[in-house]
């Protein structure tokens, strides 16, 4: 085979695989990356193929490897493995154009496993820019003649003209519920927010750039010190750790006295986990959910897949104004024995007189006033974490204020708890949306007062008032560990990846989230009714069709305009004629001349009659005289020209 | 056929034993107002070819053998201070050898570039400048211009724009067997040449030079070429594909070729047997370090195309 074709097709094996190193172990990548040299130095000193026994032990032992390394030979990895190395492996034994061809519809296979790992914009540029090398050496494959530039052109041209049906595919294709790339087990990236709070956890998230959701507010937007974005809602305390404890009864929560309407629309990436975050107080949600009676917004099933909601919040409310006792007692329970320093602390403030609201004014007053520093990297804590924090680090990120808040509260008789959550969130100008990444992750307390339920203090802002105004980079020091997204970059640098981001969301919204209910959504905007999945495949097949008709059209009256003339028809079925009575077939690039004095050479008898046609012919095609009765006598004895086998 | 035209080939097939196709695509050359490169090795009878030409066609004939110290002066000619008694004297245009109607350029490749330019330039422009006067060059005006493909130490290879300056390049290769013998068994060849009539003059080659423009070609035989042109292009056999002013090569000489036949129109065997004389110096195979034949690239490139 020519060796152009086989260096392409190396190209375009090596194109699709290269991403797939990321996860496959290691021997795998090593074996494919050495199959690949190895036929590239074949393919250059123009060797013999492998041995094919020693290519079916190849194939088999790795094939072994990868049973062992996966403990089974099912199930999408495996397969994507198993896909990888025998796509490789394939082309060891690459000797007919066949063998070629299915190595194409191979790679065009392993492009889409790629989307299985990753389905950004990026990824999809370079899978375009794979295909495109696919196509091309399917081109090669086909007509091995044509050059790099032409070849490259040819097959850009096929990849636009699937632009159509790609489209008719993408938007009537009926849709299965769930996430487009993926199967329902899959475990989808699970850096997030979790149901529990040590010191460090929420620290640790800061460090990271990943968004957790995307908010577009259709009303007026709140100020930045008010989008408390509402996660789980920690109940107990061993010392350490808070956790959501037991489940709460499932009463209605009650929120009165509303005012402050905020409408927006989330769009929540995967975090599988059940809850949704909202704004506090979430009153409304587009999409069934329940609330529980701590005001945590939660799903059935965690979600795997990106996910958009409308809800409705407001910003001034009174929650759970007749709490349950159960409720309260839980909300004051400490530890046993810990903390001693911090209880007596509590018990202090609590004599000193006044009533709640005092206290809690009295405790945001000593985390401002005794020296205490926010910090990312806080010390570690010793045993009475809460009184090592008070007393001696005095260090803390937003955990160690919120935990060591609400256990002063409790210490102090006040019914409290941990929420966590997101606070912030960047405006994206480009997109008109804001942007909350985990780096945006926080906690805060709320503490139960009688005559106005549940309140929201946030200890945080009496240390570092900035990170609640203005972010994270804005209340740590310049040269915190903090991630890039969430320092402040220069403006240009800024501008461009928040236009980025912009783009991102679109795609996000709009070919990643085409779903089921977008898909409905969008076709009943396009005016159909009572929309079923098989009314969207009937239509899907009708505009298939048009397309296709339109192509087919298209290319027939190519077709037509470059009819040949009568002259030249009766020409070539002359010569089809003399090639079926057994002589030799005219070359293609064989004049009329030429051909009528080889066939004359062979059959004397034909010699007389075939140069006068092929004279006539001639002068017909390529003179000057466009003779109608000329052209109907050349093509009356052309026909009646009798070829007699010998 | 024009019985004059007839008769130069018939003289000039009579001294070239076994060599038609090269006379006839020298001829062919010539009516399509092209230059002439041949490529071979000594003795094979370049040289003759071009003087029998010259003769037959009743030509003045010049022949500038190349040198590595020829200088352009050399070429073109040269002013020379001319002492006289009443004016005191003044400088007088001696002309150099392009001068001529049918130059014969031996060994183009041995002079330096400066003085190839100074011939090229005259074969491109029909005119040449010395000391700030424009001369126009006798028409016609035909060059045909030799080279060694071989022994190239101390030679200056033509560039790929100054090769394409001629129309054509052809081979004149060893003769047949029985072409030898008679050439061995015959009288002196240049003996002959001498002795030989003129079948054509100048009016008459002017009036045939108009007449090949006169040759009538079909939209399908236009196709053709352009399939040609295509196909050198897109094809990754060759570094580049054929310009467009080789196009117009091909479709000059094709119609010469026809008119030698005797025909007014153009047909595909034309441009065939013309191609290899006009691509085969324009056509480079990629990657080859052993450069296949120029004719056998051309040959390929003929099997390639289809006829339209």
């Amino acid at each position: 085979m020519n060796t152009r074709i086989i260096y392409g097709l190396l190209l375009a094996i090596l194109m699709v695989i290269a991403p797939h190193a990321d996860h496959l172990p290691l021997w795998l990548s090593s074996l494919c990356a050495g199959v690949l040299l190895w036929r590239t130095y074949l393919n250059h000193n123009g060797s013999a193929l492998p041995n094919r026994w020693l290519l079916m032990l190849v194939t088999l032992g790795s094939a072994g490897g990868i049973a062992l390394e996966f403990h089974t030979l099912f199930g999408r990895e495996v397969g994507v493995a198993l896909l990888i190395l025998l796509s490789t492996l394939k082309l060891m034994e690459l000797r007919t154009l066949r063998d070629a061809t299915a190595l194409v519809y191979l790679a065009c296979f392993i492009i889409i496993t790629n989307f299985f790992y990753s389905q950004s914009i990026p990824t999809a540029l370079y899978m375009l820019a794979s295909l495109l090398v696919i196509v091309s050496s399917w081109v090669q494959i086909n007509a091995p003649g044509i050059a790099l530039k032409p070849r490259l052109r040819i097959a850009a041209i096929l990849l636009l003209q699937a632009i159509p049906l790609t489209l008719v595919l993408f938007v009537l294709f009926p849709r299965v519920q769930g996430p487009l790339w993926g199967m329902p087990q899959d475990a989808y990236a699970s850096s997030g927010l979790s149901d529990q709070m040590a010191p460090g956890s929420l620290s640790k998230l800061s460090l990271s750039d990943a968004v957790a959701f995307r908010v577009s507010y259709s009303t007026q937007a709140p100020g930045r010190e008010q989008m408390y974005w509402r996660g789980p809602v920690l109940w107990d305390f061993d010392g350490r750790t808070w956790t959501q404890g037991r489940t709460l009864a499932p009463l209605p929560p009650q929120l009165t006295e509303l005012d402050q309407a905020i409408d927006y629309s989330v769009t929540l990436e995967p975090h599988n986990r059940t809850w949704l975050f909202a704004l506090d107080m979430p009153d409304k949600l587009s999409i069934p959910s329940q609330q529980t009676y701590d005001f945590q917004l939660v799903q059935k099933a965690p979600v795997r897949a990106r996910l958009r909601y409308e809800a409705r919040s407001h910003l001034s409310y009174h929650a759970n104004l007749h709490e349950t006792e159960r409720n309260l007692k839980r909300a004051l329970q400490l530890p046993a024995a810990l903390n001693p320093r911090a209880r007596q602390l509590a018990a202090q403030w609590r004599n000193a007189g006044g009533n709640d609201a005092t206290v809690i004014q009295t405790a945001l007053g000593y985390f401002n006033q005794q020296g205490f520093r926010y910090t990312l990297e806080p010390p570690l804590l010793g045993f009475h974490s809460v009184d090592d924090f008070l007393f001696t680090s005095r260090q803390g990120f937003c955990e160690h204020y919120a935990s060591s808040f609400v256990f002063l509260m409790r210490a102090a008789g006040i019914p409290a708890r941990v929420v966590t959550g997101y606070q912030g969130g960047e405006y994206n100008d480009f997109g008109n949306y804001y942007i909350v990444r985990q780096s945006d992750a926080h906690a805060w307390a709320e503490v139960w007062l009688k005559d106005r339920g549940w309140v929201r203090v946030d200890p945080t802002a009496a240390i570092a008032p900035s990170r609640v105004q203005r972010g994270l980079s804005a209340a740590l020091p310049d040269n915190a560990a903090l991630p890039f997204m969430a320092r402040n970059p220069p403006q240009w640098l800024n501008n461009l990846r928040l236009n980025w981001d912009a783009l991102a969301n679109q795609w996000n919204q709009w070919v990643l989230g085409y779903n089921s209910e977008r898909q409905f959504a969008f076709l009943t905007r396009l005016g159909m009714e009572s929309i079923t999945w098989q009314k969207i495949a009937l239509n899907m097949l009708f505009a298939l069709g048009i397309v296709i008709s339109l192509f087919a059209l298209f290319m027939l009256r190519h077709l037509l305009a470059r009819q040949p003339d009568p002259v030249q028809l009766a020409w070539l079925r002359l010569c089809r004629k003399l090639a079926r009575a057994g002589l030799p077939p005219r070359a293609s690039h064989e004049g009329a001349q030429d051909y009528a004095a080889r066939i004359g050479a062979l059959r004397p008898d034909l010699s007389a009659s075939i140069d006068d046609l092929a004279a006539r012919y001639n002068a017909l095609r390529y003179g000057n005289l466009a003779d109608e009765p000329a052209q109907h006598e050349f093509i009356r004895r052309a026909t009646a020209l009798k070829v007699r086998r010998v | 056929m024009n019985t004059s035209l007839h008769n130069v080939i018939r003289q000039a097939e009579q001294i070239i034993l076994g060599k038609p196709r090269q006379i006839r695509l020298a001829l062919a050359c010539l009516l399509a107002r092209g230059h002439l490169l041949i490529e071979d090795m000594p003795g094979v009878g370049k040289t003759t070819l071009a003087h029998v030409l010259a003769r037959t066609l009743g030509l003045q004939f010049q022949r500038i053998q190349f040198t590595s110290d020829l200088l352009p002066a050399d070429i073109l000619g040269v002013s020379v201070f001319q002492r006289d008694e009443a004016s005191g004297g003044e400088f007088k245009f001696h002309p150099g050898p392009i001068f001529a109607q049918m130059i014969l350029a031996d060994e183009v490749n041995r002079a330096t570039p400066k003085a190839q330019s100074a011939l090229l330039e005259a074969m491109e422009e029909q005119q040449v400048t010395i000391e700030g006067m424009t001369r126009p060059l006798p028409a016609p005006f035909f060059v045909i211009a030799t080279q060694n493909p071989a022994h190239q130490i101390g030679t200056f290879p033509l560039p790929e724009s100054q090769l394409d300056r001629f129309l054509m390049r052809i081979q004149m290769g060893y003769p047949d067997a029985q072409a030898e013998r008679g050439l061995l068994s015959g009288v002196d060849r240049r003996e002959i040449v001498a002795h030989l009539e003129p079948q054509l003059g100048g009016e008459e080659l002017f009036a045939l030079q108009q007449q090949v423009r006169q040759v009538f070609v079909s939209p399908a035989l236009l196709d053709y070429i352009q399939a040609i042109l295509r196909y050198s292009r897109e094809s990754a056999q060759y570094t580049h594909g054929l310009s467009p002013r080789a196009g117009l090569a091909l479709l000059s000489a094709a119609r010469a070729w026809a008119l030698l036949d005797g025909r007014g129109t153009v047909t595909p065997e034309d441009v065939q047997a013309i191609l290899p004389g006009v691509v085969s110096h324009r056509l480079q195979a990629v990657g080859a370090y052993q450069k296949p034949d120029g004719d056998a690239l051309a040959q390929a490139l003929v099997e390639a195309v289809a006829i339209p």
